[in-house]
Parts: C-alpha cells; sequence; structure tokens
C-alpha cells in the first residue's frame, strides 16, 4: 500500500514542481523522495505538511544559492560606499566651484591618461588570456620601449628632423619603441617563461617578478638612475579649440587618437584575423587547439610580441604626455594597467581597454568630484587610493569584473 | 721536615711572583677601561676609522646623495688620517622614503666598527633611521635634511645622537615666504606638496609665513612623489586663481608640475617656486624649457665661507664636473665636524688602538661651537642644530643642464636674485 501511495504521489510531486515553475531538474528530487516514500520512510499523513515545508525549502535553496553571508555583507559595504560616493558629488556640485571648462579638462585629462592604461593592460590580459599567468614584468616591457626610443628622438632632435618633420621623427621613435618592446617581450617569453610553462603556477609569477627586477636594474645599470627629459616636439606645443570655450591639448589629441587606432587594429587582429583566431582557441584550450593543428608556441610568441609591441607604443604616448624616463617609470603604470585588466575583466580585451578607459577617468575626476564635496583636503593625494577603491566597489558588484561573464561563459 | 715544606713553598712563591713581575711590560700603563654609558668603538692599530653614509645614492633623487657622498669624500682627501688612522668610508642607500631609511640604518647598526654616520638626505628616511642609530648608539650628522620636526624643542629623547649641518626649514620657508611678499609683490599663492616630511612642513611654514605676511593662501594641495599626471591637481589649483605656487618637493615629481603648470588653462603665468629639494641639473632635464623663470630657494652659496671656492675646484678635479644639489659643502662641513670630535675624544694606546666613547663623541658634537666650516661658523644648540644658515632665491635663466653654475654672478645660471 505504501508502495502505491508512493508512485501516486511522484506525479504529484512533479505537477508541485510545475506550479512553482522549477526546472525540470527538479524532477530527480521527486524521485529520490518518491524512492524514499518507496522504503517506507514517508507516511501518508506527512504528506500535507510535506508540501509546504518543500515549497519553503526550495525557495530557501535558490535565494541561499546565490546570497551567502559573506555577500550580504560586502553588498552592505559596497552600498555603504556608493552612498559616500554619491554624496560627495552632489556636495561638490552644489558648491558649484568649477565650471563646466573645468570638468571637461579633466575628463579630457582622463580619458588621455586612460587609453594609455589600456594599451599596456592588453598586455596583461592577452598573456593571461593565453597562459594563465600574470606578466608582472610587463611593466618593464613597457618602461624599455621609450627608453631606448629616448636616444632615437635626442639624436633626432639634435639634427633638428624632429622638428623639421614631426610625422616622420614620431613614427621613426614610435617604430623604435615598438620594435624593443616586442623583442624584450619574446625574449621575456622564451628564457623566463617558456622553459617553465608546466611548471605550478606560482612558479612563473615569481620568475615573472624576477625577470621585472632583472630589468628595471639592467636599465639602471646601463643608463643610469637619473631622469632623462624627452625631448618637446614643436609642433604639438599647445592647444586646439574645442567646442564650448574648451582647450585640449595636441599632445593629447595625437595620444587619444594613436590609442583608438591602435584598440580598434588589434580587436580586428583578434576576432577577424587567423592568428587572432588561433589565439582564441589556444586561450579556449591549449591540448585541443594543439590537436586542431594550430602550433601552441607560436601564438603564444605572438601574443607576447603584440602584447610587447601594444607596451611599447603605449610607452611612446606616455612619453608625449609626460617626457620623461628613468628605470622605474614603467613601475606605477604596470601596477596601475594591471588593476585596469582586473577593473575589466582580465582575460578579456574589450575589457582591458574599457577598464583603462574607466581608471584613467576616475583617476582624474574621482578625487575632485568626490572627495571635495567631503571636505577632504588635498584630494589628489588619495588618487590611487580612490582608483583602487573602485576596483574593490566593481569587483563586490561584479567579481569578474565588468566585462568579466562572457569570459566566465565562454571557458566555463 | 716540616718546617721544610713551608719554606719552600714561600720561597716558589717569592720567586714565582718576581718572575711575573718581571715579565709584565716596564711603562705598566694602565689597560683602557670603557667608561662611556654606551660604549666604545675600538679601532685596531692597522685599522682605518669607518665612517658610514646612509644616503640617497640610487634613483631619481640620485643627484642629492651623490652631491653629499661626493662633500663627504672630499673632506676625507682634505683630512688623510686622524691620530695616525686612515679614515674609511662605507655607505648604504637610504632612499628618500622612511623605509629606505629604515633598511640603511637596520644594516649599518648591525656594524660595531661604524663611528660615525654623515647622513640622511630626506627628512623622511631620517625619521625612520634616527631612533635606530640611537639605539645602537652610532652619532649621525645629517647634510641635507631640513624638517622642523627633526631638531624641535619638543623632539623625543631618542634623538639624542643626532644632528644636522643644513638649515632649519623654518628658516627657508619663511625666506621663500617674504621673497614672494616682498619681490614679487603677489597676494596670493597656492602650496604643493608629496606627503613627505620634508615637503609637508616645509609649504607649512611657508603658508604660515605667508599669510603672517597678509597673503592669501588659496590652496594647500598634494600628489603622491611617484605621480606624473598633475593637470587634474593643478586643474584644482587653478579653480582658485594664485599668483604663485610653492612646491617645496623631490625632482620626478616637482619636474612634472613645472611642465604641466604651462598646459593647465588658468596657470600660464604664476609664479613657479620651489626648494632645495630639486635645486639641481636633474630637475632642468625633468622639467625641460618649462624651468625658465622658476624660483629656488637653497644656501646662499656666495656668503659661503673663503674655503668654497677652492673646494669647488677640488670637486671639479675630482669628478670632473659641477655641483649637483646644494648640499655637498654641509656634508663636507658635517664630516670635519666629526672628524674634529673624533680628536677630542679618542684614547690613544701606546700600540695604536684608538678608543671612542659613543655617549662622549655624541657630547663632542652637541658641544661643537664657533666651528669655521664652509657654510659659515658652525655652533650647534642642544637639539642639534648646528647650521649657520643663509637662504637665498635664484631664478633659473636657462633649461639646458649643461649651463647648471649657481651663484650670484650675471653669468651663473640659476641666479641669485635675493636678498
Amino acid at each position: 500500500m505504501e508502495q502505491g501511495r508512493a508512485t501516486m504521489l511522484a506525479p504529484a510531486c512533479s505537477r508541485l514542481l510545475a506550479k512553482f515553475r522549477l526546472k525540470p531538474a527538479r524532477n530527480l528530487e521527486c524521485r529520490s523522495w518518491a524512492s524514499a516514500a518507496q522504503a517506507g520512510l514517508a507516511h501518508s499523513k506527512t504528506w500535507p505538511r510535506y508540501k509546504d515545508v518543500y515549497k519553503g525549502r526550495i525557495m530557501l535553496q535558490r535565494l541561499t544559492r546565490r546570497v551567502s553571508g559573506t555577500t550580504v555583507s560586502m553588498w552592505l559595504i559596497g552600498l555603504v560606499i556608493l552612498a559616500v560616493v554619491a554624496y560627495g558629488t552632489y556636495k561638490t556640485l552644489a558648491l558649484g566651484k568649477y565650471s563646466l571648462a573645468n570638468w571637461t579638462d579633466l575628463i579630457i585629462y582622463g580619458v588621455a591618461q586612460g587609453s594609455v592604461y589600456a594599451l599596456i593592460a592588453l598586455g596583461y590580459t592577452l598573456v593571461y588570456g593565453i597562459l594563465r599567468m600574470i606578466n608582472f614584468a610587463h611593466s618593464e616591457v613597457f618602461m624599455s620601449g621609450p627608453f631606448i626610443g629616448y636616444f632615437v628622438a635626442t639624436s633626432l632632435d639634435q639634427a633638428g628632423f624632429l622638428d623639421r618633420q614631426p610625422v616622420i621623427g614620431l613614427a621613426i621613435v614610435l617604430l623604435v619603441a615598438m620594435l624593443t618592446s616586442l623583442t624584450i617581450a619574446v625574449l621575456l617569453e622564451r628564457i623566463a617563461y617558456r622553459p617553465l610553462r608546466r611548471a605550478p603556477r606560482l612558479v612563473p609569477l615569481i620568475t615573472a617578478i624576477g625577470a621585472s627586477f632583472f630589468l628595471q636594474y639592467t636599465f639602471r645599470g646601463l643608463f643610469g638612475s637619473g631622469i632623462k627629459g624627452y625631448p618637446e616636439i614643436e609642433q604639438l606645443k599647445g592647444t586646439w579649440p574645442l567646442a564650448g570655450g574648451v582647450n585640449i591639448l595636441k599632445t593629447q589629441v595625437v595620444v587619444i587618437v594613436a590609442a583608438v587606432i591602435m584598440l580598434a587594429g588589434l580587436y580586428y587582429f583578434v576576432q577577424r584575423t587567423k592568428t587572432g583566431k588561433a589565439m582564441q582557441a589556444v586561450s579556449e584550450d591549449k591540448d585541443i587547439a594543439a590537436l586542431m593543428g594550430i602550433d601552441v608556441d607560436h601564438i603564444i610568441v605572438v601574443t607576447f610580441a603584440v602584447g610587447g609591441a601594444l607596451a611599447g607604443a603605449a610607452g611612446v604616448l606616455y612619453v608625449l604626455l609626460f617626457r620623461q624616463v628613468h628605470f622605474f617609470m614603467g613601475f606605477i603604470p604596470g601596477i596601475k594597467a594591471f588593476t585596469a585588466a582586473v577593473l575589466g575583466g582580465i582575460g578579456n580585451v574589450v575589457g582591458a581597454m574599457l577598464g583603462g578607459l574607466v581608471l584613467g577617468i576616475a583617476e582624474s575626476l574621482f578625487p575632485n568630484l568626490v572627495l571635495d564635496g567631503l571636505g577632504i583636503p588635498a584630494p589628489y593625494q588619495l588618487k590611487d587610493a580612490l582608483a583602487f577603491i573602485l576596483l574593490v566597489l566593481i569587483l563586490i558588484f561584479r567579481p569578474t569584473g565588468i566585462l568579466g561573464e562572457r569570459l566566465a561563459a565562454k571557458k566555463a | 721536615m716540616k718546617h721544610h715544606k713551608v719554606l719552600s713553598i714561600v720561597t716558589l712563591a717569592i720567586v714565582v711572583g718576581l718572575f711575573m713581575a718581571g715579565c709584565a711590560p716596564a711603562p705598566a700603563a694602565k689597560p683602557f677601561v670603557c667608561t662611556d654609558p654606551v660604549g666604545c668603538v675600538d679601532i685596531g692599530p692597522k685599522e682605518p676609522i669607518r665612517i658610514a653614509y646612509m644616503m640617497v645614492v640610487a634613483g631619481p633623487d640620485a643627484s642629492l646623495g651623490t652631491d653629499t657622498k661626493r662633500g663627504a669624500e672630499i673632506a676625507i682627501d682634505d683630512k688623510k688620517e686622524i691620530l695616525g688612522h686612515a679614515i674609511e668610508l662605507i655607505g648604504e642607500d637610504s632612499g628618500c622614503n622612511a623605509e629606505g631609511g629604515q633598511t640603511a640604518a637596520q644594516k649599518l647598526s648591525a656594524d660595531p666598527k661604524i663611528v660615525a654616520i654623515n647622513g640622511t638626505n630626506c627628512s623622511s628616511a631620517a625619521r625612520a633611521a634616527i631612533p635606530i642609530m640611537c639605539k645602537a648608539g652610532i652619532a649621525m650628522v645629517s647634510p641635507s635634511n631640513t624638517a622642523p620636526d627633526l631638531t624641535a624643542p619638543d623632539r623625543p629623547a631618542e634623538y639624542w645622537c643626532y644632528l644636522r649641518t643644513a638649515h632649519n626649514d623654518l628658516v627657508q620657508g619663511k625666506a621663500m615666504a617674504k621673497f614672494a611678499w616682498e619681490k614679487l609683490g603677489v597676494k596670493t599663492a597656492a602650496t604643493v606638496h608629496d606627503g613627505s616630511l620634508y615637503a609637508d612642513k616645509l609649504q607649512q611654514v611657508f603658508a604660515d609665513e605667508f599669510r603672517r605676511l597678509g597673503g592669501t593662501i588659496t590652496a594647500q594641495e598634494a600628489v603622491a612623489p611617484t605621480d606624473t599626471d598633475m593637470k587634474p591637481m593643478l586643474t584644482r589649483v587653478a579653480a582658485t586663481k594664485p599668483e604663485l605656487i610653492y612646491y617645496p618637493i623631490f625632482i620626478a615629481a616637482g619636474g612634472q608640475i613645472t611642465k604641466q603648470a604651462k598646459e593647465v588653462p588658468g596657470l600660464e603665468n604664476t609664479y613657479l617656486a620651489g626648494a632645495d629639494g630639486m635645486f639641481s641639473p636633474d630637475f632642468l632635464k625633468a622639467a625641460g624649457d618649462a624651468a625658465k623663470g622658476m624660483y629656488h630657494s637653497s644656501p646662499d652659496f656666495s656668503a659661503f665661507g673663503a674655503g668654497y671656492a677652492e673646494f669647488l675646484k677640488k670637486h671639479e678635479a675630482k669628478y670632473g664636473e659641477k655641483t649637483l644639489a646644494p648640499f655637498h659643502a654641509h656634508s663636507y662641513d658635517a664630516m670635519m665636524m666629526i672628524f674634529a670630535a673624533i680628536e677630542k675624544v679618542a684614547v690613544k694606546d701606546a700600540d695604536g688602538t684608538l678608543h671612542i666613547g659613543r655617549k662622549a663623541l655624541a657630547d663632542a658634537l652637541f658641544a661643537t661651537k664657533d666651528f669655521k666650516g664652509l657654510t659659515g661658523n658652525l655652533t650647534c644648540n642642544e637639539y642639534g642644530d648646528c647650521a649657520d644658515p643663509k637662504i637665498a632665491v635664484y631664478e633659473t635663466f636657462n633649461a639646458d643642464p649643461a649651463s647648471w653654475n649657481p651663484g650670484a654672478g650675471p653669468e651663473n645660471n640659476p641666479r641669485k636674485i635675493w636678498p
């Protein structure tokens, strides 16, 4: 009799599931419940009560599956930070100390700085996408390009070539910088990373840090520890007028335009070309890609080369803005670009671009926008802290970064 | 029988006693006993007297440390020896921050042979290093720490071993404020510091004095020493419309502010002023053309003692270039002060071994009075301020680093324009 009841109850259970619009996979539990009933565990009188308990349990399960205690507290912290940010912004804007032109200026400064971050971040993200390792020596790849470019630039400047033919001169410096960074990135892969490809994950990470120190101090040993000032290009001095009485620095226009071209080029390369698709395949699964006839080692070298060349280009854009090189210059932009890559969703190319821009704008805009209203003196001292708070906020609300989900789905 | 035994033992004792007395050195000098409360350094007959530098000899501020290190080296060349002992200079890079100061101090304090320290360069490094050196009992004379805290009357007792030949920034900040108010005639000014002890205190002294004179401080901003993008901060400063921006920071960040101030709308004609921390040809490399017309406060070389011209000649002959920063002479004086103090307190054994009491050495340094140095007549007060401070304001006329030759003459660049 008990058996009969159980067989009768199983479809009832299914009907219940249908009523609560639960997924069919839940039927599994119905069946196990039914089999439990078969074993005589379920009593006929428990059924009506069980219906309610079951309904409640399922709902609770659905909730707790998504929300744990930690998540709740993280959300609370996030909301508090968000509230403080909103309050600060409101107060600053209500004070009205800064004109619209001021704000536009700040955003443009941020975009220029952010596009440099984006270019460096791509190097981190490409390598992470393929090797699942953080190439901490990338900041030195970034430094080496403009450092060697400096010697070319000064000699071109002394010959007067840079002022007569600024476009060609700049192109030469850019080419030299990109080639230097590319070479160093490729050598780095060949010497420091390839022999350790099958080693545990921490090993290449530590090698990367070692390689970073090695490169820094090699440059210091070869070229000294002083700051070297880049020559200024006469044609790039001054500003161009923009709508609404805002003037934009010529160097910033060049930097933003060049960065956009390179970002678009890279996007095309990864999405459309055969090599780019092979890179995606290797990033998906190295072994299967090799089975499909892709030369994985070659693709990894290409990835390092592309990342290196972009870092070299980013370096030249960086010195166009700031006109200084020294052996330690890569460290801070490197850390920032790494943050940008995580911010955008590490491993995701578009995410790195977006992360770089968001970080650049946040650094330039937020101290004034948020902290000024809160009455904090000298807010630009806290620029870095604010950038990292932004990172924390984004990781709370979107643990995979801004565009990380697509990657997660793809990798899953 | 019994008598015999006693007699022979007594005889033996007398003979042995006589024998031992004969063995002892004839002019029976007392062996040296260290009575110094902190301890003594013993320097063997052939050993050199070891003095350590703790300076920023690497990185973007290396010019500051290299400059003072050279001053110390020339002092050793001039002195040659103390009481028959050669002088040895060893050292550590202390960087220009607290971490560097701490690391260098930890390392040097472990060497019991070090008699005294010449350093640090940066006040932030000093603040971390002083307690460690004083705990080890090693006297420390800084050639270029200028932050007022380090020799303030309320400084902690654990700073007992620390003195400096550099000027106190109470003097430097006031000098710049006076120059801005009287000579430039500006009524409003903004300041920027980089969070370092030196810059923060110096801009505050300037701001207080400028306000006292009747001026308005429109903004007191700050950046990080590693920042490169100063334009957002400067946009903020520009909104307060100051006539002068005073940023007594270091070369890397200072160079960026100098460059970018010209690019921020509203600051095109604002006066720019800095201090001795970036008074170096390296600053011209970092700032480029924008350095033209900038003001720096720095020790007044034209008021230096008679020996300074000769020092510069030796410097040029030894290193083949002009001085790199303003504190070489202070470093030279610091070394000479240390040498004089060692001569005063060292006890020399017949075999040439030298004993130097650590507390006695520090006391001798603090007792320095009317010491004729390159930078003036040095007299140390009880808090360790020994300088004879003479501050001038210089203007840069030529941004070419090769033209660096600070002085008061019309051919000099940067040129002294005040007082």
